[in-house]
């Protein structure tokens, strides 16, 4: 059957890229949740990941470079109905938008973002991103990355994110259900996905990731946030699943004075002037 | 002439009037300047007054009811301030302006000071006069020509040193002749959740310092009849954040988005206060980067949003406002300005940022900045700031500074009746494509989940669907040139600027924004009929008729609020037209009527 989201054409993706895996997975995912395509919005920044909403068939907002969260929440405040889904890499996500990413967990909107994880820049041709590991060497930290990196699942769980999971681009069926589960999800949720970089990064292969990581066990309980930060903190083999859900969060967009009254989105709604008159007429 | 002796009769009768629990209440020695001493054609029709003090002292307490008291009993009213970057401490002051006539700008001049401690005499002594009336607490306030008056005493008396800000405010009262009956109804409103017990003591309080304040009128130590006009009642008392922040609504402004930066909170805190009222979007981010993506993320959803910043803040917003440019997103931006460069004087005013708001952002893209002169203009540009946004998908800035957002004064309502919000939104449908080239430039602009179109904005340069693009001789060109096809229909609808005095001039003043009513002021003064002024509420792109309005003029004077004449700068690049003459301020200040009258004499 004909995927609705599947924009066929070329891409800028390099043969054998991660990023066709994370696209198959996630059209994938969009069809079987029976979206509509008008109902869909796409958010990225800069980067060969955060290109990925031009190769879909629904609006998007292919803003600036780590700037992907401000107007993912700027839609939802406009249009809570609207399932807007952001798609970016490590470094658009965690580096240059680290400071939106910490904030925009704390404001939890409705928003899924599914961060594609490889370990390096891609589009500036193979310099460290803030996950690449200690000891990873490029034209820029030609002794090897000294930095720690950062643990976005960590750092998430520790800021009590609404939903944190971790997939793979060469896990596709599981990394399909998590991916699903995370749109569904009321509140921020994060998927970061593995994939390969097979032009800047040689060491963190496909084969690297299927070797490095696993699932985490059915009976594992991901409302334990103690446990889920202590898996989190797993390096050598590193866990993929659901890591952690909190449900008792409130929304950013259900706590707006806009939608107290109404749920209508803005464009909809007319200014009430007799309002406005009273304002005016307190000022006397 | 009244004798020092006389005077000091007067002082005997003042304080065999004002007696409290037996307790007789001195004045200070010396306790009249001179001007109390000149016959009666000096009466004052205004006075103005100042209260000074550290923060958190009470200024703001005394102001606050009493500005609303004199309003409501007929006075023209007129308050500024200026103040410190810090919470507690300092030196901080409230001019107060009360006239027969309507009064808009800042002065020099004190009539009536009322120090709250020692710092305040040394930090104003440049404004005050042998004419000014200086009253106080000599236990606090230690001044050879004090007019005593034991506030701490009194109030300490009445159970609490809280009052004595009630009785300072019960003495303006009184040298006014407010009416009574007015002010025990604003206080007892005001002060009616604390209790009755509360209520009766600052009353208590008021009366006392009324009875004061007008045993210091009568006996001409502060010399004032002011005339009151019933009519004044039913003006509104709005400062410029609030103008701003009311003219937004009226625009349709539903959401606003703003990272706290003095002096642009007070546009934010006035749409917070006005949120749960009128259903607003109110959000609070992380930073000001935040603030302007998070801004346009609602244009691109449907939603009419404003920013509200400073300089400093707005550096951060640049790379957004580029962004606005190539997604040609609508946006409104308020910048109320304060000194730079960097942290710079935060609590001060200046019109430093129009070059930044001019070249904000990287490449090239059309834009409006709009710069009220007063709270009216203010509320009225701001309205048609989102009109002009949604027409032709641009930026529109609206400039203000310290001065105006914090200065407010009575001005008749505001007539909502005629205006409009024009949504410029299309339902998509499958072929729909956001950047469709079109004759004027404008493509009809969709949002996500009306229709069944999809809308695809993009910061890379992009095709008519909003794609990435790197067909330079083709998309690119056609893009860029329809960006500026957008410009050149701004120019052709640019506000014009505004004449004011008389047509046939000799001299011409050049200005912009908070500069206005004080140049009207000081002109009035002067009553030049050869000077007229010319304020541009849009100062970008200029209109066509600037050039013919300068040529017009003999001599030119260029008044900013800066330190090189930024629009002065700008007027000579798309006129042509140099201003040598540039009267030029910077020290944080705003022009005083006093200044701008000896430029106008000259």
């Amino acid at each position: 059957m004909e995927n609705i989201f599947d924009r066929k054409g070329e891409t800028a993706w390099c043969q054998g890229c991660g990023n066709f895996g994370i696209r198959n997975i996630v059209l994938k995912a969009l069809a079987e949740l029976g979206l509509k395509r008008n109902e869909v919005v796409y958010v990225s920044g800069i980067g060969q990941a955060a290109k990925a909403p031009q190769y879909y068939d629904v609006s998007y907002f292919n803003g600036l470079h780590g700037r992907s969260l401000p107007p993912a929440a700027g839609i939802k405040a406009a249009n809570p109905s609207l399932n807007v889904i952001i798609e970016s890499g490590d470094g658009d996500m965690y580096g240059e938008g680290g400071n939106h990413f910490i904030h925009a967990i704390r404001r939890n909107p409705n928003i899924t973002v599914i961060v594609h994880n490889n370990m390096v820049y891609g589009l500036t041709k193979g310099q460290a991103s803030p996950t690449s590991r200690i000891g990873f060497q490029t034209p820029i930290q030609i002794n090897g990355v000294s930095e720690t990196p950062i643990n976005p699942l960590a750092l998430a769980i520790a800021l009590d994110a609404s939903f944190v999971a971790r997939g793979s681009a060469g896990e596709p069926e599981k990394t399909k259900d998590i991916i699903k589960r995370a749109i569904s999800h009321k509140g921020f949720a994060l998927v970061d996905v593995f994939q390969a970089c097979v032009s800047f990064n040689k060491i963190n292969t496909h084969k690297w990731f299927k070797e490095h990581t696993y699932f985490l066990e059915d009976s594992y309980d991901y409302k334990d946030k103690n446990m889920a930060f202590k898996r989190a903190l797993e390096e050598d083999p590193m866990p993929l699943g659901i890591f952690y859900i909190n449900e008792n969060k409130t929304v950013f967009e259900d706590n707006l004075a806009a939608y107290k009254g109404s749920k209508e989105p803005l464009y909809k709604r007319n200014t009430d002037m007799g309002k406005l008159k009273e304002l005016l007429e307190a000022k006397k | 002439m009244i004798t020092a002796r006389r005077l000091t009769s007067k002082v005997s009768r003042l304080v065999g009037f004002i007696t409290i629990k037996s307790r007789k209440v001195t004045m200070g020695k010396n306790i009249a300047p001179k001007s109390a001493t000149k016959k009666d054609s000096n009466i004052l029709s205004e006075l103005i007054i100042v209260l000074a003090g550290e923060a958190g002292q009470g200024i703001q307490s005394i102001e606050s009811i009493l500005t609303g008291v004199i309003k409501n009993d007929g006075f023209n009213i007129f308050a500024t301030k200026e103040y410190m970057s810090r919470v507690r401490g300092g030196v901080n002051s409230t001019e107060i302006r009360v006239s027969s006539s309507p009064v808009r700008s800042h002065t020099e001049r004190i009539d009536l000071l009322i120090p709250l401690n020692d710092d305040a005499i040394p930090h104003l002594k440049n404004r005050i006069s042998s004419k000014t009336v200086v009253i106080g607490d000599n236990t606090q306030v230690h001044y050879d020509k004090l007019v005593n008056i034991p506030f701490q005493r009194m109030a300490t008396e009445l159970g609490d040193a809280i009052y004595s800000n009630i009785i300072a405010v019960g003495v303006i009262c009184g040298i006014l002749k407010v009416l009574e009956e007015k002010l025990y109804i604003e206080i007892k409103t005001k002060f009616i959740n604390k209790g009755e017990e509360v209520v009766a003591k600052n009353i208590e309080a008021a009366k006392s310092g009324y009875a004061i304040g007008r045993e210091l009128n009568k006996n001409k130590i502060v010399n004032c009849v002011i005339a009151k006009n019933s009519s004044i009642k039913d003006d509104i008392l709005i400062n410029g954040s609030e103008a701003v922040a009311l003219g937004a609504i009226a625009g349709g402004c539903d959401s606003v988005f703003a990272y706290p930066m003095t002096p642009g909170t007070g546009v934010f805190t006035a749409l917070a206060g006005y949120s749960n009222k009128m259903g607003l979007v109110v959000e609070q981010v992380e930073d000001e980067i935040g603030v302007m993506n998070m801004a346009l993320g609602a244009w691109y959803a449907g939603a009419r949003a404003i920013v509200s910043t400073s300089g400093g803040g707005f550096a951060l917003m640049t790379e957004a406002i580029s962004l606005a440019g190539a997604i040609e997103s609508p946006a409104v931006v308020h910048l109320a300005q304060r000194p730079g460069p960097a942290t710079g004087l935060p609590t001060r005013t200046e019109q430093g940022d129009l070059n930044l708001v001019l070249y904000a952002g990287h490449g090239f893209f059309p834009r409006i900045i709009l710069s009220p002169g007063d709270v009216k203009e203010a509320f009225f540009l701001t309205q048609q700031a989102f009109n002009m946004a949604d027409k032709y998908q641009v930026p529109v800035f609206i400039l203000t500074d310290q001065y105006f957002t914090d200065s407010y004064y009575n001005i008749q309502q505001f007539k909502i009746e005629s205006l409009t919000v024009e949504k410029n939104i299309v339902e998509t449908n499958d072929s729909y494509k956001r950047y469709l080239l079109t004759k004027n430039g404008i493509s009809p602009r969709g949002i996500p989940g009306f229709g069944t179109g999809t809308v695809c904005v993009d910061s890379d340069e992009h095709t008519e669907e909003g794609r990435i693009t790197e067909d330079l001789d083709g998309v690119r060109l056609k893009m860029a040139d329809k960006r500026m096809k957008k410009l050149n229909l701004i120019k052709k609808v640019a506000m014009k600027p505004v004449l004011i005095g008389n047509k046939k001039y000799k001299t011409l003043i050049i200005s912009w924004g908070s500069n206005c009513n004080t140049i009207i002021e000081a002109m009035k003064i002067i009553n030049n009929r050869d000077i007229s002024f010319l304020h541009f509420p849009q100062v970008y792109p200029l209109p066509k008729v600037t050039g013919a309005y300068l040529k017009k003029a003999k001599k030119l004077i260029l008044i900013e609020n800066n330190q090189t004449g930024q629009f002065g700068d700008l007027i000579q690049m798309e006129t042509g037209i140099a201003i040598t003459n540039r009267v030029l301020k910077y020290n944080g200040m705003p022009f005083s009527v006093e200044e701008l009258k000896k430029v106008l004499e000259k």
